[in-house]
């Protein structure tokens, strides 16, 4: 029997049907309110790259069954930014153009603004260790290291 | 400045005129429209294949070969807004579409820009001449008097817009291969670094991959893969999945078995629930007799890529021999999206959406497994995630044409999961190279012979699981190019150095365990491997500094400078391989490599600085110096970061990657059994271009990829004395090469 499922995403209440409140939450983005920024990578939770914020804490959607996020503030990619207002982290993103494919961005970017809210002035070694279980496979690394130093020093 | 993606809905007749028109994914907007009477052509002789002017001065640029995220879209955009004087904003790109590209072949093999760039660059020029020519014409003014300016041409007091010159018309010119293009002198764009056009919609999550895309009415497959690869279906229990919310339909055609449901979620559990019984299949060799097994494998041919002398006769001679075997596991591209496609069939026409690096190849191999004609075939590509090979999106086409024909072509978007990918993408297939070297009395290298075991062909479509799986025709695919060279595998075979007697020789084997495919520098990258290790082995076993070996057997002044230049670059100390005195348990060493890309494009240099760890085998790659030359740069940004990439790509590769298997099946099937390289083990990377830009642009995709497991290797050695001949270099490894020293 379908359920009805009530949200909080990008501040904006949204109700869905499911036929499974087990569901988990990437689905419901993506299929059920069309987000493309929280992508499915493994859904196994190994790789980052369908992370979203769940009350500001990085949170991974592919394992997290829509029973966990009732009554919390879900926050995907596009609720940082847009290409016209970005978010400082995404804006970061840009200008050290720290993407090849690009499709583990929204796991770097989700995980680096958790980061930057909690630790104003990371490290090389602190920055490596929060974005290690965020896997990139083009080999952008540097980049998004050097994305995340200088979001740091334009907050 | 976006990515426009054709839909076969989109394409309407108007008035007798063909009217293309483009949707960013699904949201419609402005067109570039084709006023032609007929169909655009796709012929990759006609400037028509390549460029378009619509009324409003928008070029569209129609390239067969296709941005894998690779950057390509913007230094396209970049050639075509330079040839043509255009502002870079008003180019659009259209790629991989059967019906408005050219069919380049497959985007492989670094030639995007070298080939296709130039290609494309041709036609621009062909453009611009035909252009001043109509302008002259029109307005009075001889050509030596015309300039042109930012899509217009100008003289004596007159101009006319491109739009006004060819408003919406087509060229109908053979692309002109004497078409004079524009002196490097003058670039205002290519050779910049642009900034790329996808990165601001990719940061964030406006951007459309393949991922993203869907059609209304839109249904969902997953596949349920057999348990071991060569497994017959025995019987499938559809009971199994009664009562699973948004199942359609279990779909079984011989081995092929899916499920489609109407939702994401539907497909996903059922797929999951079905039971199915599979029969016992154990053809895969015993992975701990994996060597054996290749270097037993049916030799089908010989081929030769290089023969100097009498390498038999003088190493017989030699009063010094060396010997190596060194070998390269098999490796799965990896992609952090899995594979991912949509394909619909109505009124007998099949439109497939996909990732594909080779949409025309994919367009024949759906022709003949689905039997249906090629015109009635229109498969059209979106970018999706990384892509270094033919992974698995043609693949997920051919599930997608077979989950869709049985529900009555309604679409279907299957969506591998991480197993399917990890498991049944094509994989790099193993390597083994045997190598052997003469020094005489003097100590001088008097031959040099190498074999390597490599799989023969490589350069055709790799079948369809689909087809394989439900017994329908994977061939032969006819293809209208043919390439100029034999073998994939075979290519930097052969050395770039200048001993008197050398002999290399591939062994092409009649099967390797795994269906196979190219996976970045396929063979460059293992035969460089080997190649370059054993270079350093010379160089050891003569005392040599191996910088200085390399330059005394190098007659090439172009790669000799970028030697040089590295060395200098990397503050190289000249001294003989191993480091002496060294104490401790973490040590650190440099070991160097170097490449001519297929012996005929793109040098790469690079110095590795390592800190390996004897007590647990640990290797710690902390830097990476590259110098590297590509000719004339296009995007020195696009480049340097196609460097960063190979190189950390290649360390994921060197230090931790091999496909699992046993008996039956491929068993690293997720992240944790096949790890990549993560963020705190990524090395720095320092780089040097060398811009050359009066010389041809060669690629840079993957050549910087082939030195990667050499240099660490040589450092490991210049850090401990102890030789690794086996990737990947795990800790278990080195340890049993500490041991066994």
């Amino acid at each position: 029997m379908p359920t009805s499922v009530l949200l909080d995403i990008n501040g904006r209440a949204v109700t869905i049907e499911v036929d499974d409140p087990g569901m988990p939450l990437l689905y419901a983005l993506r299929d059920h309110l069309e987000l493309k920024g929280p992508r499915f990578g493994c859904g196994l939770g190994q790789c980052g790259t369908c992370a979203v914020l769940l009350n500001g804490e990085p949170v991974l959607s592919c394992e997290t069954p829509l029973t966990k996020v009732a009554n919390k503030k879900v926050v995907t990619l596009e609720g940082l930014g847009s290409p016209e207002h970005p978010s400082p982290v995404q804006q970061a993103f840009i200008d050290e153009q720290a993407a090849q494919c690009g499709y583990c961005l929204n796991g770097m970017i989700i995980q680096a603004t958790a980061l930057l809210a909690t630790t104003k002035n990371p490290t090389v070694p602190q920055i490596k260790k929060a974005l290690a279980d965020n896997l990139c496979r083009c080999g952008t690394h540097l980049r998004i290291i050097r994305a995340v130093q200088r979001a740091a020093r334009n907050a | 400045m976006l990515d426009f993606v054709s839909t076969r809905r989109d394409v309407l007749k108007v008035g007798g005129a063909l009217v293309v028109t483009f949707t960013l994914a699904k949201k419609a907007c402005s067109a570039v429209a084709q006023s032609s009477a007929q169909k655009k052509t796709v012929a990759s002789d006609e400037v028509d294949g390549f460029l378009s002017i619509n009324a409003d001065g928008q070029v569209a640029l129609y390239s067969g070969k296709v941005d894998l995220g690779t950057g390509l879209r913007t230094a396209l955009t970049q050639i075509v807004a330079e040839e043509l004087d255009v502002p870079i904003d008003r180019v659009r790109l259209i790629q991989g579409d059967t019906a408005l590209t050219p069919d380049q072949g497959p985007t492989w093999g670094s030639f995007s820009i070298e080939i296709g760039g130039t290609r494309i660059r041709q036609a621009a020029a062909t453009a611009r001449k035909a252009l001043a020519e109509i302008a002259a014409d029109r307005l009075g003014v001889p050509t030596t008097e015309l300039r042109i300016e930012s899509g217009r041409v100008t003289g004596r007091g007159r101009s006319a817009s491109y739009a006004e010159l060819v408003g919406s018309g087509t060229f109908s010119l053979k692309i002109d291969d004497n078409a004079p293009t524009k002196n490097p002198s003058t670039y205002a764009v290519v050779g910049k670094p642009v900034a790329r056009l996808d990165i601001p919609e990719k940061a964030t999550g406006r951007f459309s991959y393949m991922h993203d895309f869907h059609v209304a009415g839109m249904l969902h497959g997953r596949v349920v893969r057999p348990l071991a690869i060569g497994a017959r279906l025995e019987s499938v229990d559809e009971s199994s999945v009664n009562g699973v919310p948004g199942l359609l339909k279990v779909v079984r055609e011989g081995d092929f078995l899916g499920v489609v449901a109407t939702t994401e979620w539907g497909a996903i559990q059922a797929a999951r629930k079905l039971k199915a019984t599979w029969s016992n299949w154990q053809g895969l060799p015993e992975r701990a007799r994996l060597w054996e097994h290749v270097r037993a494998t049916k030799i089908n041919s010989d081929l030769v890529t290089s023969n100097v002398g009498d390498s038999a006769k003088v190493l017989s001679d030699a009063p010094k021999r060396i010997s190596a075997t060194y070998d390269f596991a098999a490796q799965t591209h990896g992609s952090i999206g899995p594979s991912c496609a949509v394909v619909e069939i109505n009124d007998g026409r099949l439109t497939s959406w996909s990732a594909s690096q080779a949409t025309h190849r994919l367009r024949r191999q759906l022709a003949a497994m689905m039997d249906m004609p090629l015109d009635d075939i229109h498969c059209l590509y979106i970018e999706g995630s990384g892509c270094y090979g033919r992974n698995g999106h043609e693949d997920a086409a051919g599930d997608a044409a077979l989950l869709s024909r049985a529900v009555g072509g309604r679409p279907v978007r299957v969506q591998w999961m991480r197993a399917d990918e990890h498991g049944w993408a094509p994989k790099g297939p193993p390597v083994l190279v045997d190598l052997r070297a003469g020094v005489d009395g003097e100590g001088r290298v008097i031959a040099w012979e190498s074999e390597f075991f490599v799989p023969e062909g490589g350069l055709g479509p790799v079948p369809l699981i689909a087809a394989t799986l439900a017994g329908l025709s994977t061939g032969p695919i006819p293809e209208p190019y043919r390439f100029n060279f034999p073998n994939l595998m075979a290519f930097n075979a052969a050395i770039p150095y200048t001993f008197p007697n050398i002999t290399t020789a591939a062994h092409l084997l009649a099967e390797t365990p795994f269906r196979w495919s190219w996976i970045r520098s396929p063979g460059r990258l293992q035969n460089t491997f080997a190649n370059e290790c054993f270079v350093d082995e010379l160089a050891a076993f003569l005392g040599a500094d191996p910088l200085d070996f390399r330059l005394g057997h190098l007659d090439d002044p172009r790669g000799a400078e970028l030697l040089l230049r590295l060395a200098a670059l990397a503050k190289w100390e000249k001294r003989p391989t191993p480091r002496t005195g060294v104490k401790g348990d973490v040590v650190t060493g440099r070991g160097i490599s170097y490449v001519k890309y297929r012996l005929s494009r793109t040098y790469v240099g690079a110095v590795a600085e390592v800190e390996v760890d004897r007590r647990t085998g640990e290797i710690n790659v902390q830097r990476f110096f590259v110098v590297h030359d590509c000719g004339q740069i296009i995007n020195p940004d696009g480049v340097t970061n196609q460097i960063e990439g190979n190189i950390i790509q290649t360390v994921s590769r060197t230090l931790k990657e091999e496909v699992l298997f046993d008996r039956s099946a491929v068993t690293s099937l997720h992240w944790a059994t096949y790890p990549i390289l993560t963020f705190p083990e990524v090395p720095d990377v320092v780089i040097e271009l060398i811009d050359r830009p009066n010389e041809p642009p060669w690629g840079a995709g993957e050549p910087a990829a082939t030195i990667v497991p050499s240099a660490i290797s040589n450092a490991v050695f210049d850090a401990i004395g102890v030789r690794l001949r086996s990737v990947p270099f795990t800790p278990a490894k080195v340890m049993a090469a500490i041991e066994g020293h």
